[in-house]
Formats: structure tokens, C-alpha cells, sequence
């Protein structure tokens, strides 16, 4: 029957992988041969990426607005520097993975306030776990080291066999695989019927639920994904930096975090990985302008791209890459457009 | 005992500040449906105001606190005319982003033009120091601030329930379109609203500064609180965040007096509980918009 | 005869007013029932004690005999009551495809499946195939629905509620707004639903309630004023007296 190898053929289409995207990653690997010098702020963009990547998986699929994901990133980097600190595991990536695991319990246990109630109490509760993390992170300084953050943190060799080197190369490469696989699985994750659903949930919860869609036990399955992903870049931060401090668990990484998906775009998972580039860019060249006011230029990219819409500047912005793709490919397939947010 | 009126008397005060701070919040909120994390910095700038005045001017305390309101409320109503009437239909994450995004200009401004230590603003000697009543330590500045709040409160509250502009504005937070139907003009009792609710932020600021402590990051350091004065106390009424208000107040202060170490820890932990009970807050309302 | 829903003494009051009053209904296994009343009657309200999106104060709902009152709104729908919505509440940037096989995929149990890429299963695409088929929906399966034909979304408004292979179906006035040329199919579709699957319609179209309905209940000030068949309700002067009343209004 025709109609059903239609269906089929349609239903996968939105899974396959498109010839910008493999550009993309063929870009990002090369950037490792073409900035040899820049491996640490480099390292420090893909960090971003993986977390802001995190973020989107519950802000752009699932509709979840978070003022504390910093939580679940701190979580992720006290967890890994105290078991380097301490020789609990001494492996780098079996920590990581225990890190993220970590995280994503905690991702478990507080979806339970996070789903309830309206997007204010969210807001509250999301900040408010953050804040209580810090808190703690603060009072049992006997542990975390306190506002000193946890110090002499040494690293083993990845697999026992690569050692992090003071250059950054090691801890970038490592950095980019552990992306690039978490990324293939957030691919996964959202093209299976899973992810429809999630669509279908931040497009109008209810209508969701009369198709006969679990609501609060999809969007309990997910944010626990994103705690897992936030916790995993909060580890690699304290691996490839040997760093853990309260700074982790701030309300304005939480918020930079925000700005960086909005910059990059929300719901189509590229917009984490293209935020962090262009967010790090941002940051470099307004440091050099007045360091200490960073916070305002941060407020002043917020404000306008609120007012001047963010489709709208996503339009401009992608006005000339799909032109270029157009020309090659004659038609709209491959062309980057992020979801709209609903309202 | 007499300690336990203490913390009763200090976490009035602290509560009924609060309330001042953050009911334009919920009135916003509840009129609106617009999540305003900027707040704080309303409050803050009455503060700085307050303070430029006292201690750089020479102006007397009580003449400058309805300066910081006026100031306040203009820099609101300008804002609101300007930028914020073009978000009430945007989604809640384009208002978060904005009003974050207020937030941390407002900061990273106020660091740039005053510093970014603690200020403090010279208060007049009759408001310093405790007397006793009945052995219980009562602060002069807090039964100020009691009494000043006090005052306010019952006059929001005989505004809200006498007065026609009460009615109306309580028909809009009911139903804003409904309201709009009956002839009310729902965006101009809404920025007038806004206004008023950006004064009392401004004048909370101004006598908060003595408790809370004023420095540029106070929007952020108190955001928390705000939003959970409005999300436990609901927006449909003036009593919800009120009571949620002296709850906020009375917890942090007990907590931060007879268990010091775990102090922020009351406040999040009935903050949850609270939640768990009732999902749409203390008194709110059933219907989650 | 078995009763495929069923309400027993149904209250709901929002503040001091009460919008549902004491209402027992009782729906025959593959009925075409109507439910109908004025504007404001709460026609609305019912629909949404139905399907559990309002907790009723008292009273209670049957379906097929078991008691659902207490049931989520998903559960209620993998229990065989499902309906349709009144206003476009279609997602705008899906296709009728997704749409259908977000339906498809949670009734079979795999709308959890988060390893396995869409369209993979065989089943789940032979029964989407089936249903956009049977909607004339298949040539149109993977154009974003905004940007369908009003008629087309309607379609795939009782589509997405067949997918769900309900036992009961509400359908909540299913042509409401649908200009005259498409108007047919809409009606076709409703008329060739399946005979076990027991249908109630609210509507307020009387042609079609009296073209397409075996029983009539009439809903006034959310209580039953009267409930027969459709010629005895059409002679009724109490309903008459209704309608002609809300006719003086207009």
C-alpha cells in the first residue's frame, strides 16, 4: 500500500540528517586544526553549547521556562570535583557519567514542583531550587570549600590513557565528543514520538492531553534528561578547568544561559551550539570595551531582542546563509529555521 | 518570651516592607498576566533617590520618602509607556527575557554611577535606637516602618474596596476582558496601576535600605522574595500577598534567629511545603491562567 | 439496551453560580445523541466535566459502567472517550501526519518511545495511513496544518479524534464556521462515523441535530429541561418557548 510507505517516508524525513548539519560538525571539528592557539576558550564554548543544549530540550521543546538551571550544572561540577578531590573515581568519564547521573536524580526529584502550578510558579520554584543549592553549597563549606571553591583538583588521564595537558587540547577534544554524542542523542530524542509529543505539549498542554498524551509524566521525563545533560556540562567544566566554585549555582549563569539559546534560536537544537559562539564572541569584545559592566550589555542584547522580536532578528540573520543554500540546493530543504514560540 | 515578641515585632516589620515592595507586583501580574522580574529595580532606584537626597542634599528623611515615590512611579509610567505596553501580549519567556534584561542594565547602571558597596542614608535621630515596652525590645525604625505600612495598607485596601477606580480595577483583575467590555480602560487603569505599584516599590526601597541593605544588586538578591510574595499569595486580592508578606518576614526572621546556620533554608523549605499543599499558592485561585 | 455514558446528579458551581445543575444523562451504546440548548446554557462546561478538564462538586460519570470521575484527561481518553473541539485548537505547525500519529502512537502505547525515530513502526503507520485516508486527508499529510483549508482542519479535528479509537466520541459543533462549499464533507464524515462508536453531539445548528440525531436532550440554565426522541422534542412547547425566547433576544 502506497499510502502507508508515504506516511513512513514523510514521518522519517524530519529525522535525516540535512547537508548543513554535517557542515556544521565538519566546521566544528576543523576549528581544532585551524585555532591551535584557542583551545581553552574553545573548550569553554562547547561547555556552553552542551549546557544551553540542556536548556533547550525543556524551554524549546517542552515550553519549561527556567530561571535556576545553574542548579543542576552546579550539582554536576561539585559532584565530579569532589569525587577527583577525594579519589572516589578516578576515571574521568565514568565520573562524568556519575555526575550526570547525579544531577539527573535531582532533575527527578524536583520536577515534581516544576511541573505543577502556572509559569510564575515556575519561575519561582526553578530559582528558588538554585538559590537553595547555593545556600547549602555555602553552609557546608567544610565540603565545597565554600566561596574558595574546591581546590587541588587533580585530573587522571581520560580512559587512563589521555592526560589533560595545560594547552587545552585534551580536554577540548574530549569536550567535543562528549557534545557531539550527547547531541546525537538529543537528536534522537526529539524526532521520536517522544519528542512529538513534547511539541504537542508546549504547543497547548490541554489539546495534548485529550489526544491521550501524559502530560506531567512527559515533562517529568524530560526535564530529568535536561538535568542529566546540565549536570554532565557542569562536570566537564570542573574537569577541564580542575574548578568548582559557589559561582556554579549563580542566578546570572542561569540567565546568560537564557540569553545564549535565545541568540541561537529555541526548539531545533543547533540554536545552543550557534548561541555559545556568538554568546563568547559577544563576550570577548565587550570585556575588551568596560570588563566590569559586562552585566549591562548582557541586559541591553536581552532588551533588544525582545522588542525587536526574535524571529525577526533570526530572519535577517538567516537571510543570507539560505539565499547561499538555495542557490546550491534549489529548494527550501535544507534551510535553518527555528520553531516559533508559541505563545 | 519576651525574645519570641521580638522576632514577632522585627518579622512584622520585615513582612509589611515586603509587602510594600511587592504588591505593585501583584497587582500587574494579576491585571496583566505580566511577569515583571524588574521590579526590585523600581525599589531600587526610590532607594538611591532617597539616599542622594538625605545624604548628599541635606534633605530631611520624611520629605524625601514621597520624592522616592514620585520619582519612582514616573520612571515606571515612562517605561511602561514606552517599553513594557508592548510585551502584555508576548509570550512569558519573551517577558522573563525583557525584564531580565531591565534588570541587569538597571544594576550594572547603578554600580557605574554610585559604586557597588553598601550605601546607607543618614536617618533623623528620633528613629534611632530601641525603647522598652512591657521588657520587649521595640525598634524605633521598625515601628516606623510598621506604622508607615500599616497606614498604606488599609488605605490600598479602603481604595480597593470604596472608591470607584478600586472596583473597576478589581473587575479587571478578575477578567480583564470582561472589564474591557464594560467599558473599562483596561490599559490605562493599568498603567496608572503600574505607576503606583513602581512608587511603592520606590518608597520600599527608600525604607529598606536601613534593613535590607541597599547596594546595586539589590533587584537580584530580592527577585526570590517577590516572586514568592505573589506566587504564595496569589493575585487575585491585596489580603493574599499580604499575609504571604508577614509569613515571608516572620519565617525569615525566626529562622535566621533560632537556627542561624540553616537561615535561607526556613524560607525555601516553607516555600516548597506551601507548594506541595497548594500548587497555585495560599490564595490563589483555582484557575491557573 | 447498555448505556455507554452516563452522569448521575453532576453539579458544578463557579463562586456562587451554579452552571451545571443536577444533571443525569444517560447515552445508549451507539446512540446519536444531541445535546443542544441556548447560549449559556453550559453546554461547555459539560463537555469539560466529560472529559475531566473540570472537576464536577458533586455527582457522578459513567462510562461504560465504571466510574470515571476522578480519571485524568489522557486516561480518560485511553478508556475509550475522546472529543473533539469546538474552536481551531489544531497544532498550527504540525502536519496532519504528526498530528494523527501523535493519536496513533499513545493509544498503541508508543507515544513514550524516545529511542526510536518516527515512522518506523509498522503499525503505527499503517494506522495512520488508514485514518488520513479515510478523512481525505492523505495528500495533504505533510503541509503544516495552519495552512489547510478551514474544512480540511475540521476533517482532521474528528480525524485526530478517531485516532484514538474511541468507544464514545463528543463531538463539539463540528461545523461550526465552516463555509457552505466544504460544508458537505463535514457532514459525510459525521455521518459515516462508525456505528459502535456512540456519539454525542452538542450543537447548535438544528438542521444538523435533527438531520443526524436518534435523541435529543435539551440543556437550559445547566439543567435537563427535556430529553425524547427528536420528533417529540421538536413538538415540545417548553423547548419551543426556549428557542423562540432566545429568537426575541437576538
Amino acid at each position: 500500500m502506497t499510502a502507508v510507505s508515504d506516511v513512513s517516508s514523510h514521518a522519517i524525513a524530519r529525522a535525516r540528517w540535512r547537508p548543513a548539519e554535517i557542515a556544521f560538525w565538519i566546521l566544528a571539528l576543523s576549528c581544532a586544526f585551524l585555532f591551535p592557539s584557542r583551545y581553552l576558550i574553545m573548550t569553554d564554548i562547547l561547555r556552553l553549547a552542551l549546557f544551553t543544549l540542556s536548556l533547550d530540550l525543556i524551554l524549546g521543546y517542552a515550553g519549561i521556562v527556567s530561571l535556576g538551571h545553574a542548579a543542576f550544572f552546579g550539582v554536576g561540577a561539585y559532584s565530579a570535583g569532589l569525587l577527583a578531590l577525594h579519589g572516589i573515581i578516578n576515571e574521568p568519564v565514568i565520573a562524568l557519567v556519575v555526575a550526570g547521573l547525579i544531577a539527573m536524580a535531582l532533575g527527578f526529584l524536583t520536577s515534581f514542583l516544576v511541573i505543577r502550578g502556572v509559569d510564575l510558579t515556575r519561575l519561582m520554584v526553578t530559582l528558588g531550587i538554585a538559590l537553595l543549592l547555593e545556600a547549602l553549597a555555602e553552609r557546608f563549606s567544610n565540603i565545597t570549600g565554600g566561596t574558595d571553591g574546591l581546590q587541588g583538583i587533580e585530573m587522571q588521564p581520560i580512559l587512563g590513557v589521555f592526560a589533560f595537558d595545560m594547552f587545552g587540547k585534551t580536554g577540548f577534544f574530549y569536550s567535543l565528543i562528549v557534545l557531539f554524542l550527547l547531541f546525537l542523542l538529543a537528536r534522537r530524542i526529539v524526532n521520536s514520538p517522544f519528542g512529538l509529543s513534547l511539541r504537542a505539549i508546549k504547543n497547548n498542554p490541554l489539546r495534548a492531553s485529550a489526544i491521550g498524551v501524559p502530560v506531567n509524566r512527559r515533562l517529568i521525563a524530560i526535564y530529568t534528561v535536561a538535568a542529566f545533560y546540565a549536570g554532565i556540562a557542569g562536570a566537564l567544566f570542573t574537569q577541564t578547568t580542575a574548578l568548582a566554585s559557589l559561582d556554579v549555582f549563580a542566578f546570572e549563569r542561569s540567565a546568560d544561559l537564557m540569553l545564549v539559546l535565545v541568540i541561537g534560536g529555541t526548539g531545533y537544537l543547533y540554536g545552543g551550539l550557534i548561541g555559545a559562539v556568538v554568546f563568547k564572541m559577544l563576550q570577548e569584545l565587550f570585556q575588551t570595551i568596560t570588563p566590569q559592566y559586562w552585566l549591562f550589555w548582557i541586559g541591553l542584547v536581552l532588551v533588544v531582542m525582545v522588542l525587536v522580536g526574535r524571529e525577526r532578528i533570526h530572519r535577517w540573520v538567516l537571510w543570507g546563509p539560505n539565499l547561499v543554500i538555495r542557490q546550491i540546493f534549489g529548494r527550501k530543504a535544507g534551510v535553518a529555521v527555528p520553531e516559533s514560540d508559541a505563545p | 518570651m519576651t525574645t519570641l515578641f521580638t522576632i514577632l515585632f522585627d518579622g512584622v516589620a520585615y513582612g509589611m516592607l515586603l509587602f510594600v515592595l511587592a504588591c505593585g507586583l501583584a497587582v500587574t501580574l494579576g491585571l496583566m498576566n505580566f511577569v515583571n522580574l524588574a521590579h526590585g529595580a523600581f525599589a531600587m532606584a526610590g532607594g538611591y533617590i532617597c539616599a542622594v537626597l538625605v545624604n548628599n542634599q541635606g534633605w530631611p528623611f520624611f520629605s524625601a520618602l514621597p520624592l522616592a515615590f514620585v520619582v519612582s512611579a514616573l520612571i515606571g509610567v515612562a517605561l511602561e509607556r514606552t517599553l513594557y505596553r508592548h510585551l502584555y501580549t508576548r509570550s512569558h519567556l519573551d517577558q522573563v527575557l525583557f525584564t531580565i534584561g531591565l534588570t541587569f542594565m538597571s544594576v550594572a547602571a547603578v554600580d557605574y554611577i554610585m559604586g557597588s558597596s553598601r550605601i546607607f542614608i543618614k536617618l533623623p535621630a528620633a528613629l534611632e535606637g530601641q525603647f522598652d515596652l512591657f521588657g520587649v525590645g521595640i525598634g524605633r525604625y521598625r515601628l516606623m516602618i510598621i506604622v508607615i505600612c500599616g497606614l498604606l495598607t488599609v488605605a490600598l485596601q479602603l481604595i480597593l474596596s470604596k472608591t470607584r477606580f478600586g472596583s473597576r480595577l478589581r473587575a479587571a483583575v478578575d477578567d480583564p476582558r470582561a472589564a474591557g467590555g464594560l467599558g473599562i480602560n483596561v490599559p490605562k487603569v493599568f498603567a496608572f496601576t503600574f505607576a503606583f505599584g513602581c512608587g511603592l516599590a520606590g518608597l520600599g526601597g527608600a525604607l529598606s535600605a536601613e534593613i535590607l541593605g541597599l547596594d546595586p544588586y539589590f533587584p537580584l538578591k530580592f527577585m526570590i522574595y517577590f516572586l514568592i510574595v505573589v506566587t504564595v499569595g496569589g493575585s487575585s486580592s491585596i489580603t493574599g500577598p499580604f499575609l504571604a508578606s508577614l509569613l515571608l518576614g516572620i519565617g525569615d526572621v525566626a529562622g535566621k534567629y533560632y537556627v542561624p546556620k540553616m537561615g535561607p533554608f526556613v524560607i525555601y523549605t516553607i516555600m516548597i511545603v506551601i507548594l506541595i499543599w497548594r500548587p497555585n499558592g495560599l490564595f490563589g485561585r483555582a484557575a491557573a491562567r | 439496551m447498555t448505556i455507554a455514558l452516563e452522569t448521575r446528579g453532576l453539579e458544578k458551581s463557579f463562586g456562587g453560580l451554579r452552571v451545571t445543575r443536577d444533571l443525569s444523562l444517560k447515552v445508549e451504546q451507539g446512540a446519536r445523541h444531541a445535546l443542544i440548548g441556548p447560549n449559556g446554557a453550559g453546554k461547555t462546561t459539560v463537555i469539560n466535566l466529560l472529559t475531566g478538564v473540570l472537576k464536577p462538586n458533586a455527582g457522578q460519570i459513567l462510562l461504560e459502567g465504571n466510574d470515571i470521575t476522578d480519571l485524568a484527561v489522557h486516561k480518560r481518553v485511553l478508556r475509550g472517550l475522546s472529543r473533539t473541539f469546538q474552536i481551531n485548537q489544531l497544532y498550527a505547525d504540525l502536519t496532519p501526519l504528526e498530528t494523527v500519529g501523535l493519536a496513533v502512537s499513545e493509544r498503541l502505547g508508543r507515544g513514550g518511545d524516545w529511542w526510536r525515530r518516527m515512522g518506523t513502526r509498522g503499525d503505527v503507520n499503517q494506522e495512520i495511513a488508514e485514518t488520513l485516508g479515510r478523512f481525505h486527508l492523505l495528500d495533504v499529510m505533510n503541509e503544516r496544518t495552519a495552512t489547510l483549508p478551514y474544512g480540511k482542519q475540521r476533517l482532521l479535528e474528528i480525524a485526530v479524534a478517531i485516532a484514538t479509537r474511541p468507544r464514545v466520541l463528543l463531538l463539539d459543533e463540528p461545523a461550526a464556521g465552516v463555509p457552505e462549499s466544504e460544508r458537505h464533507d463535514i457532514l459525510a464524515a459525521v455521518a459515516a462515523l462508525p456505528r459502535d462508536v456512540t456519539v454525542l453531539l452538542i450543537e447548535h445548528d438544528m438542521d444538523l441535530v435533527f438531520s443526524f440525531a436518534d435523541r435529543i436532550s435539551v440543556l437550559v440554565n445547566g439543567a435537563m429541561l427535556v430529553e425524547g426522541p427528536p420528533d417529540e422534542v421538536a413538538r415540545d412547547p417548553q423547548v419551543k418557548a426556549v428557542y423562540l425566547g432566545e429568537a426575541a433576544d437576538a
